[in-house]
């Protein structure tokens, strides 16, 4: 699991010299900047409504023009982008967390206590996708929070099972047994060897999830049950403002870019750190 | 997922795994009963007439056993359940079952479809741009893909629909029965797989080619060919089975979003409009149905491990 000698940060910052990545990190640059910035460069009061201003398309004064009620879109788009970037890292910091713990021990351990944690593991994903979260926020009354809770829960199951099945095919290899065999202690083996085995795994399955679970959250808000109007969340924006396709295609569309560009620049991201992050692959070039 | 030792086999560890997705199904009826008894608002007010005397309340909540402490309703529903019985929608009257199976029909077609067309695409290209590392191939479809997975899905139906149905008018806006009803949703769902099983094979391809055994392989002269489908594809499908088990639980629980853009009669439209109704013998029913759909899969990708790859014994 060697062959280079590079530190973590300089292989990250290698990384970021492959162009997808570094038009993914251009983007979240951007995107950080304008969530951060939201309230001195949006325009206008995102919640602010004119309705003689209902649908305009961009102007001087409006530079991604209006939604139905006359808000602002760019205003919106700027604080509805601090919404997603948020609920996406958010969800995804929690439930690997949980994940890879449980994960790692159920593989490494098994015995009595890794049934338990499959049967719970099982338990969650046997509410298929989207159905734990809708039943959950359906309970728990529609609201971002509980959206997010609803999706931390759902994420959290995915990296068990990932992690055990790696740890599984892992747990026999020569590598493993060869550290076994130098005496090396129970908790050293399972961090120092199995764990960075599942490091690409969950590399790649943490941009996937990042971007996922801002989908996910955006899913539900445009079914109205999660964020509420008059939140700018883009997910709810896009599901008011879906009756105006026809007339008003700006108001499907920025919010539509919005979710887009975050997600695609967690994905473009993840992929090239993948690529510099882990060993294999780097042999295999 | 661990079972009995070699000696029950691969029967007896199926026979332990059925029983444990009754238990699990358990569960899951639990879960949906205490979810639905905690949700806010009480069934029998939007059921009875909008004003209902105290005496007419009483009598509804007598007729669906809700007068009966929470244990005991639970019971009572579990017992329904055994006898194949999933009751009654509180709102129309009507059984929950053929609604539900019907449901899932739909969703099954529709899934199966989208499904099949992201699978083979997947996988081809997935390995295609394995294989091809870093080439200008693999670049252009880690590209697309990565744009693909960057749409979300109800982007991906409105833009179908945009001009698909407004502008050009080949296919409908939404609804089912016909061939033509399922070209856009299934579309619109497999672009979005598609673009994930790329992505997942593409990855689970890499990790293996980087293998000390694969290095091995090469050097001493095994062809190119035999090298990719006998030593780097059948470790590349241990994760990929995972991925797969899990995608079809996705796809199962029936795309609520695509259903829900397309007008779609699948079992994810009804589970939400029987969620917003407070329906819950429907919620039940969907769930059970869904949930049983998606354990035995998994079961199956379980089982499949050891099928791909016989380092992994079921003890």
């Amino acid at each position: 699991m060697t062959g280079t000698k590079e530190t973590g940060g300089r292989r990250v910052r290698r990384a970021l010299r492959q162009p997808r990545a570094a038009a993914g990190a251009l983007v979240l640059a951007a995107l950080l900047v304008g969530a951060v910035g939201a309230g001195w460069l949006a325009p206008h009061d995102p919640a602010r409504a004119d309705l003689r201003l209902r649908l305009k398309p961009p102007s001087r004064e409006y530079p991604l023009g209006t939604d139905w009620i006359g808000r602002c879109l760019l205003s919106r788009l700027l604080y509805g982008i601090r919404l997603t970037l948020t609920v996406g890292v958010v969800t995804v910091a929690a439930g690997v967390a949980a994940g890879v713990t449980l994960g790692l021990v159920a593989g490494f351990y098994g015995g009595a206590l890794e049934g338990a944690i499959m049967r719970a593991t099982d338990l969650l994903l046997a509410f298929p996708y989207f159905l734990l979260t809708v039943v959950f926020v359906a309970v728990l009354g529609p609201s971002l929070l509980n959206a997010m809770i609803a999706i931390a829960a759902w994420t959290a199951p995915h990296y068990v099972r990932l992690v055990r099945s790696v740890v599984l095919s892992v747990r026999g290899r020569e590598f493993v047994e060869a550290a076994r065999a130098l005496g090396r202690p129970e908790l050293g083996i399972l961090t120092r060897h199995i764990l960075p085995a599942c490091v690409p795994t969950l590399v790649v399955q943490a941009a996937i999830f990042c971007a996922q679970n801002m989908l996910m959250a955006a899913s539900l808000s445009f079914l109205g049950l999660g964020a509420q109007p008059p939140s700018p969340e883009l997910g709810a924006m896009l599901g008011a403002g879906r009756q105006y396709l026809r007339v008003a295609p700006q108001v499907v569309a920025v919010p539509a870019v919005g979710i887009f560009l975050g997600v695609l620049a967690f994905n473009f991201l993840g992929d090239a750190l993948r690529d510099h992050l882990d060993p294999g692959a780097g042999r295999a070039a | 997922m661990r079972a009995p030792g070699l000696t029950g086999g691969l029967a007896g560890y199926v026979v332990k795994r059925l029983l444990g997705m009754l238990l699990l199904l358990a569960g899951v009826t639990f879960v949906v009963f205490g979810m639905m008894y905690l949700a806010p608002g009480d069934v029998t007010v939007m059921l009875a007439a909008s004003s209902p005397s105290p005496e007419q309340v009483a009598a509804i909540r007598r007729e669906f056993g809700l007068d009966q402490p929470p244990w005991v309703q639970y019971g009572m529903f579990l017992g329904r359940v055994a006898q194949g019985d999933l009751g009654d929608s509180w709102i129309d009257r009507r059984p929950v079952m053929p609604q539900v199976l019907e449901a899932f029909g739909y969703t099954l077609r529709l899934a199966a479809v989208a499904l099949a067309v992201s699978v083979a695409l997947g996988t081809a290209a997935g390995i295609v741009s394995a294989v091809r590392h870093r080439s200008a191939t693999d670049e252009s479809i880690l590209t697309v893909t990565l744009l693909g997975i960057s749409v979300p899905v109800f982007v991906t139906g409105l833009l179908l629909i945009y001009t698909f149905a407004f502008k050009l008018g080949w296919f409908p806006t939404s609804g089912a029965g016909t061939w033509r009803h399922l070209v856009l949703p299934a579309s619109t769902l497999a672009s979005f797989l598609t673009a994930y099983n790329v992505r997942m094979m593409r990855a689970c391809m890499l990790e293996v080619l980087g293998q000390d055994y694969v290095r091995t392989a090469r050097a001493k002269g095994v062809r190119e060919r035999w090298v990719l489908g006998r030593h780097a594809l059948r470790n590349a499908l241990v994760p990929m089975a995972t991925v797969l088990g899990l995608q079809v639980g996705l796809l199962l629980g029936g795309s609520v979003i695509t259903e829900t853009v397309f007008a779609y009669p699948g079992v994810g439209q009804l589970v939400v409009s029987a969620i917003s109704a407070r329906d819950t013998p429907l919620v039940q029913a969907c769930v059970l149905v869904t949930a049983s759909g998606f354990i035995l899969v998994n079961l199956l990708v379980d089982v499949s491990y050891v099928l791909i790859d016989p380092r992994i014994r079921l003890q």
